[in-house]
């Protein structure tokens, strides 16, 4: 058994010891535990990758094929076949999953509600993540997709806050329409590929080597893209994500924004852009319209927000939108630049989200409004909140710059197959995202973290009354009536916690946003051993389009 | 070990300052943490200054610029083949200039602020952010490409933030940063624009074989190639490309319209505003010009927005000026119109008529010393007196002496009276616009000049003079020794500085004739400065506010204008509020939730909808069933026997 | 003499049908189920005899039909009976739990 299978298995019988455990309060250390390994098994296979292909780099190395491959027949008679590899792209969102489910168990430390069957779902939704990552057969990719995308329902739907039902069915059911398309997709991939060459195969490689029919690729291009475009939150398929956000616990908003929304960028990249060149031609700059669209229609809408999720949430929209926007700039800055901002947002919105968790753990609320000056009472996570702030808005330093500037120049250098006016304009309207950005960071964290505490008065029925009429705009939904939300409200709100007596991070808190943030300092540093990696497996799908 | 050959010394011992005090000393003492910052930061001084002296006693053969050298450099980021942005350290005339003036002002800041700041919360802090703004600001002004300058120009704007937003539990103090952050932060639009436009043309220009040996496309080497140039003009690109840079550098030197978050900007400590916001960052952009100019020299539309936006920046600010009440803001707006000067002064030049280029950078720097001096001499006085406001004060000559001295010597020097610094650079300012026949910027600048003498004096004469207005005034003291240190030091440098022979050291160009004192300009410009001074003499000279309401009532409407800074706030907050919020922010939040997502629940409704309507043939009837059974085997094998047959 | 046959049958299964669709009372169900089975049990023995004489197979079939409808039998007069003691009656149009 190869490395890569164990890179899938680990979570998997991690599972099983969590659902075996005796002892509930062992739960989370054996969940640690598991995550820990895989941590460490990334590490190794990340230096064979780096020994393998790192010595030389450009468009003959090693890691433009694929690494370490493990390949054998599954349903010989259908073409389907267990078959692991890996590659730059592979590698880095790899990485991404082991730091985020690392983190994701340190952050929800504190489940006490069913807690077994809490981790146990984390953990099998993470093993089809890495699966899907790993897979190269499409039939395992999808298969190990579903696997990924379906423990989301339970997860928000019982251990959820707020309206958890509406948002679990609402993310799945999109989610899964989204599969719907990604599925005939690749069917009418498997069987037009095999009518033509007459073998019938999933598996990628093969299937890459086949030229499809360029009208055939004009319209399963847009179907996959879409597909995992829903995932990946193009807009306007991006409404499960605020709602999704905002209803999940902590480390779900982080795995599902962290690593699962990134499940759509790598499939619209490794597959639909891979696979179908032509049609990714013909769509590329209709794809780059709607994703400018998602950049500034997410910031924008980001400023409005008044819960701290759906601001998040919101910005994920965003940020989401940058990676699909350099993915249809099919060049290789902006190809590059959009795995580098699936792997710098994944970082930097688990951050967020389990500052989130941390914060609401300790003031019971997560409307804006509600607090403020928290940084005097919590100073490292005032800190830690700034930092995955200042790295939103792409300051330098940080990895989010380095994939903000490849992708803005990857749209400014534009393609040959676009009109270079088009792709520059839409280039410039994106970028100004860099503005919108700040204005909605620094204004939701100023309002947070600085100014002065606010008093504490039991239970002002007058204050309640007024961030309940602000609310009501933009969370509740049908049940959650006026009368409905003014309730949680006043049991939930701030208005029941002394903001002054509150305490600063503890040392899990601090290990999980530490290791975080060392993450993002450490791409943005030195971006180029992150570059390497990924420049060279770009160039089989640069390839593939001249 | 010869530091010319490891510039990178300079600016990595504030960045090791940083982290090691950030990280590990900060949190136990802050005590330590201030010793530590100022001793690193006084050594990367020392490094600076050496640095200097080994740069220009280099071979220096023939007039004009003298030679870039790049000792240290490495590879940082590769976008694309052929297309990479290095890091390194950049020595030239005005990047050795600028090394030695933010290390000393840094230096003397930060020893100021060990007495300054002593007691204040967050103690440690502050000399963390310092340290990490001088850590910016040195990558900055070593940058050999305009990528690097982009990235430090951003971290400069972040420690800019931090440090404004100081006092955080102050509502204005926090909204202040967010408005200095947004507003660069929109310039900055601008300039990552323009550096967009720049490579990509530039990748342009070396895939058709021009400038290959110039560097990267990004590349200040690069840029100042006149092939390269000649080139990008023909495409058509370069006037719209500077502008857009332009755009930045304009946002971080606060010209109108950007200039409004630099007054606001005065919420933070006052020896940052010294440091940040007088001396080093906001000449940033004049610096970016600077930098460009061979760009700027052959796109001429792009240098005349730069003369005209700087002129107008310059006279704007100086009117605004007279009217302030805050002692800080008063010497913000003169920041600002000192920067105008600069501009201007750059804006007229041209790489055959240069004598600009070097008088802006002159004035920079003899401009460094004495507004940091002017900063630190008010803080003195703030510290002493708890307000802003020069009406509370008053009477001070006596009781706080060798401030009172050092700050006269400020006034003087920006007033621009012999032989202190600021006279000679001005001078210089305006024999270059007589020289090049830009008759406008020479009245205007002589105006201006006399501007700045009248409401420089005016603070002053309201500070020191007269009576004590308020108790705090009446029992200030003297500052500390820590704190008179800087003064006196950065009051020597007031005197001396203008005796350098600048152009000597920094030139672009053609070689600039050592000419003396232009008796055509000196003697207009000392008399405009004479009557500014006197002018405030007789108006402020008791601290009478009787004396001077005749004056604002003759002025009337006009006077409540300027004084309200034109309304800039306001048309800000309106554009941003009003109309950004309410107009789009607002709307797109309301969309998405009840448009696009009222799309997704109403798909959600039609399929529950359609379910009940399918309910309605479920009666419950077993027998109900068996017909719709029957039926259906009736219908499917009448089709199988159609299809049979 | 085939088609007689299955003309009877034909017309079995369909007293049968019509009875399954409009008797009110379960019993009378019951007995128009029988009524169906028996014509495909007729069937089955009518076309051995004519299509594959040789063989015993559709005889074979009829038997098992017959257990089939004796089993049937006992499980639906057992669940009638229970429903009839709960509901004290066998009208099947007032059963409607299927639409629950």
């Amino acid at each position: 058994m190869g490395i890569l299978s164990w890179l899938v298995i680990v979570p998997f019988l991690t599972t099983v010891a969590v659902i075996a455990t005796p002892n509930p309060k062992q739960i989370r250390w054996v969940a640690l535990f598991g995550t820990g390994i895989q941590l460490i098994l990334t590490a190794v296979v990340a230096m064979k990758f780096w020994a393998l292909a790192g010595a030389e780099t450009g468009e003959h190395s090693m890691a433009t094929h694929l690494c370490m491959v493990e390949q054998f027949d599954w349903f010989k008679s259908l073409g389907i076949q267990y078959f692991l590899g890996i590659d730059g792209i592979s590698m880095s969102m790899v990485m991404l999953t082991s730091v985020i489910i690392f983190t994701g168990v340190l952050a929800s430390w504190n489940v006490e509600n069913r807690t077994r069957e809490f981790f146990a779902l984390l953990l099998v939704l993470v093993t089809g993540v890495f699966g899907v990552f790993l897979s190269f057969d499409l039939f395992l990719f999808f298969t190990f997709y579903e696997v990924a995308v379906l423990p989301m329902y339970l997860l928000i739907g019982i251990w959820g806050t707020g309206p958890k039902e509406y948002s679990a069915m609402k993310l799945t059911l999109m989610l899964m329409a989204g599969s719907a398309f990604i599925l005939v997709g690749f069917l009418a991939l498997y069987h037009t590929a095999g009518q033509s060459t007459g073998v019938y195969s999933f598996d990628l490689t093969k299937m890459a080597a086949f030229q499809y029919p360029t009208e055939m690729q004009a319209w399963v291009f847009p179907m996959i893209f879409l597909g995992f475009g829903v995932l990946g939150a193009i807009y306007p398929f991006h409404t499960w994500s605020p709602d999704g956000h905002a209803s999940a616990p902590t480390a779900v908003s982080m795995l599902h924004a962290g690593v699962l929304m990134k499940l759509g960028g790598y499939g619209a990249l490794r597959i639909a852009v891979y696979l179908l060149p032509e049609g990714a031609k013909e769509w590329a700059l209709f794809f780059m319209g709607l994703t400018t669209i998602n950049i500034l229609y997410g910031a924008f809408g980001a400023i409005r927000q008044k819960d701290l999720k759906y601001f998040t949430a919101y910005s994920s929209v965003s940020h989401c939108g940058v990676v699909l926007f350099g993915i249809a700039t099919l060049n290789m800055m902006g190809l590059k630049g959009a795995v580098l901002q699936m792997f710098s947002h994944g970082i930097m919105t688990g951050l967020f989200f389990a500052l989130i968790g941390m914060v609401y753990g300790r003031t019971h609320t997560r409307i804006i409004p509600d607090m403020g000056g928290l940084a005097k009472v919590m100073p490292w996570l005032a800190v830690c909140f700034y930092i995955a702030g200042l790295a939103s808005l792409g300051l330098p330093g940080f990895s989010g710059f380095v994939a903000e500037s490849h992708v803005f120049m990857g749209g400014f250098f534009g393609n040959a197959w676009h009109s270079s006016t088009a792709t520059r304009t839409l280039t410039i309207l994106a970028a100004m995202s860099i503005v919108v950005t700040a204005v909605y960071v620094l204004r939701g964290l100023g309002t947070v973290f600085l100014g002065p505490i606010p008093a504490y008065h039991e239970g002002s029925h007058h204050d309640a009354q007024g961030t309940h009429g602000t609310h009501g705009t933009h969370g509740a939904h049908g049940a959650h009536g006026a009368h409905g939300a003014h309730g949680a409200h006043g049991a939930h709100g701030a208005h029941g916690v002394n903001l002054a007596k509150l305490t600063d991070a503890t040392f899990t808190e601090k290990l999980t946003t530490g290791i975080l943030i060392a993450c993002l300092a450490l791409v943005g540093v030195f971006p180029q051993f992150m570059i390497n990696l990924i420049e060279s497996s770009i160039y089989p799908i640069l390839n593939r389009l001249h | 070990m010869s530091i010319i050959e490891n510039p990178w010394i300079i600016p990595a011992l504030p960045l090791f300052s940083f982290l090691i005090v950030g990280l590990f000393i900060r949190p136990v003492s802050g005590k330590l943490a201030g010793i530590f910052g100022t001793l690193s930061i006084f050594c990367a001084m020392v490094a600076a200054y050496t640095l200097a002296w080994q740069y220009f006693s280099l071979d220096h053969h023939g007039g004009g610029a003298r030679s870039a050298l790049l000792p240290f450099s490495f590879e940082w980021l590769r976008f694309m083949k052929g297309m990479t942005v290095n890091f390194g350290v950049m020595v030239d005339s005005i990047s050795v200039m600028m090394l030695t003036v933010v290390t000393t002002v840094s230096f003397l800041v930060h020893l100021y602020s060990t007495s300054y700041m002593h007691g204040e919360d967050g103690y440690g802090r502050y000399f963390t952010y310092l340290s990490l703004f001088t850590f910016s600001m040195l990558g900055l002004v070593v940058a050999p490409n305009i990528f690097q300058m982009y990235v430090f120009w951003e971290l400069v704007g972040v420690s800019s933030f931090l440090l404004i937003g100081f006092y955080y539990q102050k509502p204005a103090a926090v909204s202040a940063s967010k408005k200095a952050f947004i507003v660069t932060r929109f310039a900055d639009l601008g300039f990552l624009i323009g550096i967009l436009v720049l490579a990509y043309f530039g990748y342009q220009v070396q895939l058709g074989g021009v400038g290959v040996n110039a560097g990267q496309a990004v590349d200040f080497t690069f840029l100042s190639n006149p092939e390269v140039l000649t080139k990008l003009n023909e495409m058509g690109v370069l006037t719209l490309a500077l502008i857009l840079v332009y755009a930045g550098a304009a946002g971080k030197s606060a010209m109108f319209p950007l200039h409004i978050w630099l007054p606001d900007a005065m919420e933070g400590p006052t020896p940052v505003s010294a440091l940040i916001h007088a001396a080093t960052m906001v000449v940033a952009g004049v610096y970016l010009v600077a930098r460009l100019f061979p760009a700027f020299s052959a796109a001429p539309n792009a240098l005349e927005v730069v003369a005209v936006v700087g002129l107008f920046t310059s006279a704007f600010a100086a009117i605004i000026a007279c009217t302030q009440d805050d002692i800080k803001r008063v010497l913000a707006f003169s920041t600002l119109s000192q920067l105008g000067y600069m501009m201007f002064s750059l804006g007229i030049a041209t790489m055959e008529e240069p004598l600009g280029y070097t008088a802006a950078m002159f004035h920079l720097y003899t401009h460094a010393f004495f507004k940091a001096l002017l900063f630190l001499g008010a803080g003195a006085v703030i510290h002493s007196v708890h307000t802003n406001d020069v009406w509370k004060m008053g009477g001070l000559k006596s009781k706080m002496p060798i401030t009172h001295f050092t700050f006269l010597i400020a006034v003087l020097a920006i007033a621009g009276i012999w032989p202190l610094a600021g006279f000679f650079s001005k001078d210089e300012i305006l024999s270059a616009a007589l020289e090049s026949h830009r008759y406008f910027h020479f009245y205007g600048g002589l105006v201006i000049a006399g501007l700045t003498a009248f409401y420089m004096a005016r603070i002053y004469f309201l500070t020191f003079w007269g009576k004590a207005r308020s108790d705090n005034a009446s029992h200030a003291h003297e500052a500390s020794a820590v704190i008179l240190i800087p003064l006196v030091i950065l009051s020597v440098l007031s005197c001396t500085t203008g005796w350098i022979p600048f152009a000597h050291f920094v030139a672009i160009g053609r070689e600039l004739p050592h000419t003396g004192i232009n008796m055509a300009v000196a003697i207009p410009g000392t008399l405009v400065a004479v009557i500014g001074l006197l002018a405030s003499f007789f108006l402020y000279r008791t601290g009478d506010a009787k004396t001077v309401d005749g004056l604002v009532s003759g002025f009337g409407g006009l006077y409540r204008v300027i004084k309200k800074k034109f309304y800039f706030d306001e048309i800000y907050l309106f554009v941003t509020h009003k109309i950004i919020f309410r107009f789009v922010a607002t709307p797109v939040a309301w969309f998405d939730r009840n448009v696009v997502d009222g799309g997704v629940n109403l798909s959600g409704w039609t399929t529950r909808k359609a379910g009940y309507f399918l309910t309605l043939m479920q009666t419950g009837q077993l027998q109900t069933y068996g017909v719709w059974f029957v039926l259906g085997a009736v219908v499917v094998s009448t089709l199988f026997w159609m299809t049979v047959n | 003499m085939l088609f007689h046959w299955v003309l009877l049958s034909l017309a079995l299964f369909s007293v049968g049908i019509y009875g399954v669709l409009t008797r009110r009372n379960a019993v009378g169900l019951l007995i128009s189920v029988e009524l169906m089975l028996n014509a495909a049990a007729i069937n089955l023995v009518v076309f051995n005899r004519y299509v594959a004489p040789a063989q015993v197979d559709g005889q074979v079939m009829a038997i098992f039909v017959m257990a089939l409808a004796a089993a049937e039998v006992l499980v639906g007069m057992a669940i009638l009976v229970m429903l009839f003691r709960k509901r004290k009656s066998a009208d099947v149009t007032k059963m409607m739990g299927l639409r629950h």
